[in-house]
């Protein structure tokens, strides 16, 4: 008996509950991933978007030449024997001035109110001015770097009972600062500095930026990208299509494979002994942690170069060959072009791997304090030879200081790296759109 | 055999020898794909290949321009010359070689460029035209020859992956033709064509012949009867019978030979 197209039977029924089941799980999976990157995005983003934005203070700052130029000539050298300690009461009294004029009563001490402006403020006072010293004698206008305190509590960071408790700070202060704001003296706005600045000491989180791990990090990547890609690529077309395959190009791939998947802490120890101890580079230089991430980027360049060349149909290599190409101009001329999307997504995606990876680079010293810009590519600190540091090195570094300042410039570094990730990946799927052929 | 010896010694007295193919052995690995083959191919002659499926056409086609090199496992024994020169002596580089003896594939197999530059690789590489207008001349004529010039004459810039299967394995012989190869071999280049474009090809073949020395597999006894003037039947590796096409398909001397030309083996 023949059965009606309309009605299912039992067998397609139990197919078709399987397919829905199966997507359904499908549907499951993907919503739990898509959960965990919200609340990840959240919490970066809720902790560190904060590290964004910086709390100034307008000071009108008289420089007095008595304090500051004791020769009277503008002579550098005499003018640079006063430190920083000699400008703060310079600083101290400008607030305290322009607390009088806005009418704002204090009964803070001395010390309570140079605890609001930041300590970095009289370095960038006495730097301009012996940048400048025709300003000794003037008064100028400085946007000075409130202190931690202060700054967190315009983020909500630090609120008036958290104030009680701290030997930094007290509710009076705050109130003050709240006044100075309302005045629109004391203003928390955009703070391009956060990507210039150096690293700052532990008292100073508001002076914090990631200028020198940014600058690390692409002088690692360009190490990388120099180095890994060429490499890289040179040993895939070699293993791919030149090489005979015989146990030894077998030995050989099984161990790249293994290399891919070696801990890249591994790779942080080898570095260690081969480039800093045995060749002796400058410890955590950007040119060891470059060379060290081009060991660890290799094997997935490798793999993935691999994996592009082995998708180009042999037909394209037959159909060179047989017009009398060489063997060399069929892959250069044919294969190479074709191969060239999957090798540029294989390379950015190991880029981006060697971007965020810590471990290694903590091995050969990236951990280290850097407060200055390592001068790379001149001649005297050998090229990427002056010690420096990496963004996630510096995320590492800041979740470990004790004031809770850091923990927000570590979310903002975090940021920074998870766009710089973005756009190496955007980069890779353009570029694979961009160049993707048929055939 | 003997007969066959005979004959083959008569006719190299009419014709040029081109290519000539002494007790030829090939074995993938362990596998012996082609038994002791001799075979003369004359110049400006169209020699098909015809056996069933398996019987080693493409592996003997292949090894006259070397292309086995490529597969690893292959193993060629034997000797074949061009021109009286043995094409495997270690002295010759099979790129020189393959300049002069093209093939075009089963599979239609352009390269994912434009046509123009699909027909103009093989001169550039080897230098055969001095300048941009020679090179249009020499594509022009190749894609001509190829009866694909009025398809394609307004859009060389397109890519030649775009076109029609039949198209495309047209542009594959243009491609083929513009390195100005003496022989040319053809492995089933009509697999993938409709009836007209086979046509087409065939009597491309047919011109072909005036200034080339073509080798051709095929599946299709007509085509072989109609294009090619001799015919060489395989079976199992071994090379069965060689001679005239006229004789091949109204007289075959092997029981073999004729039990393929009427359907009853492949
Ligand atoms: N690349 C290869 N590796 C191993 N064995 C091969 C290879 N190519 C062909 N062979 C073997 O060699 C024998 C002859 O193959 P070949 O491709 O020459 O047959 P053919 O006559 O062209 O068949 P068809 O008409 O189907 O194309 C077959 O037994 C096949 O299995
Ligand atoms: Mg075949």
């Amino acid at each position: 008996m023949s059965t009606s197209l309309l009605t299912t039977d039992a067998r397609t029924k139990k197919r078709n509950a399987a397919e829905a089941r199966f997507k359904a799980y499908g549907l499951g999976a993907i919503i739990v991933a898509m959960f965990a990157l919200v609340i990840l995005l959240t919490s970066v983003l809720g902790n560190g978007l904060s590290s964004f934005k910086q709390t100034f203070i307008a000071l009108e700052v008289e420089l007095p030449e008595d304090k500051l130029d004791k020769s009277g000539v503008r002579d550098l050298a005499v003018m640079s024997k006063v430190t920083t300690i000699g400008y703060a009461p310079i600083l101290r009294n400008a607030l305290l001035a322009t607390l009088a004029e806005q009418g704002i009563e204090t009964e803070l001490s001395n010390k309570e109110i140079s605890n609001m402006i930041s300590k970095e403020a009289a370095a960038t006072v006495r730097n301009r001015v012996l940048g400048n010293p025709d300003l000794v004698g003037q008064t100028v206008r400085f946007d000075v770097l409130a202190s931690g305190r202060i700054d967190g509590f315009f983020k909500g960071r630090v609120t008036m009972e958290s104030a009680a408790l701290d030997n930094n700070t007290s509710p009076e202060a705050l109130e003050i600062a709240q006044a100075l704001a309302d005045a629109g003296i004391m203003q928390t706005k955009f703070n391009w500095n956060f990507f210039v600045w150096p690293d700052a000491s532990d008292q100073r989180p508001e002076a914090a930026g990631i200028g020198v791990a940014i600058l690390g990090s692409l002088y690692m990547m360009l190490v990388v990208l120099c180095l890994a890609l060429p490499i890289g690529v040179a040993s895939s077309i070699y293993l791919e299509e030149f090489a005979p395959k015989n146990r030894w190009t077998d030995i050989i791939e099984v161990n790249i494979s293994n290399l891919a998947a070696v801990p890249s802490i591994v790779f942080g120890i080898l570095g260690l002994a081969i480039f800093i101890n045995f060749m002796e580079f400058n410890q955590s230089s950007p040119l060891v942690g470059g060379l060290v991430l081009t060991l660890m980027t290799l094997p997935t360049i490798i793999i993935s170069t691999r994996a592009a060349l082995k998708s180009v149909p042999p037909s394209i290599r037959d159909a060179a060959l047989g017009v009398g190409a060489s063997k060399m101009q069929s892959v250069f001329h044919h294969v190479l072009p074709l191969a060239a999307p999957g090798i540029l997504t294989g390379t950015i995606i190991g880029l981006a791997q060697a971007l965020g990876e810590t471990a290694p680079l903590l091995l050969i010293g990236m951990v280290a304090f850097v407060r200055e810009y390592p001068a790379a590519f001149t001649p005297e600190s050998g090229l990427f030879g002056e010690a420096s540091t990496a963004l996630p090195v510096q995320v590492y570094n800041w979740t470990q200081r004790a004031d809770p300042g850091f923990v927000e410039r570590a979310s903002g570094a975090i940021i920074t790296l998870l766009v710089f990730l973005l756009i190496m990946n955007a980069v890779a799927i353009y570029l694979r759109r961009r160049f993707e052929r048929r055939w | 055999m003997e007969d066959m010896i005979q004959m083959d010694r008569t006719m190299s007295t009419q014709q040029d020898i081109k290519i000539e193919a002494k007790g030829v052995q090939v074995y993938y690995a362990d596998n012996h794909a082609i038994k002791d083959v001799d075979v003369n191919i004359a110049d400006k002659t169209v020699t098909a290949f015809i056996g069933p499926s398996g019987c080693g056409k493409s592996t003997f086609l292949r090894c006259l321009n070397r292309m086995n090199d490529t597969i690893d496992i292959c193993r060629v024994e034997g000797k074949i010359l061009l021109d009286g020169e043995d094409i495997y002596d270690p002295k010759v580089d099979p790129v020189q070689l393959r300049a002069k003896v093209g093939m075009v594939f089963q599979k239609p197999n352009p390269f994912p460029k434009s046509i123009y530059d699909n027909v103009a690789y093989g001169p550039k590489i080897h230098g055969l035209a001095r300048n941009k207008a020679d090179l249009d001349e020499i594509v022009e004529q190749s894609l001509r020859k190829a009866a694909l010039w009025n398809e394609v004459k307004d859009r060389l810039n397109a890519p030649g992956t775009g076109m029609s299967g039949g198209q495309q394995q047209r542009l594959c012989i243009a491609r083929a033709i513009a390195t100005a190869p003496e022989v040319l071999l053809m492995d089933e280049p009509c697999s993938a064509l409709d009836p007209i474009a086979t046509a087409q090809v065939e009597e491309l073949i047919d011109e072909l012949r005036q200034s080339f020395s073509v080798v051709i597999v095929t599946h299709s006894m007509q085509q072989a009867a109609r294009v090619s003037q001799k015919t060489a039947f395989f079976h199992l590796g071994n090379l069965v019978e060689f001679d005239d096409t006229d004789k091949i398909f109204t007289n075959p001397q092997d029981p073999r030979t004729e039990s393929y030309i009427s359907g009853r083996i492949g």
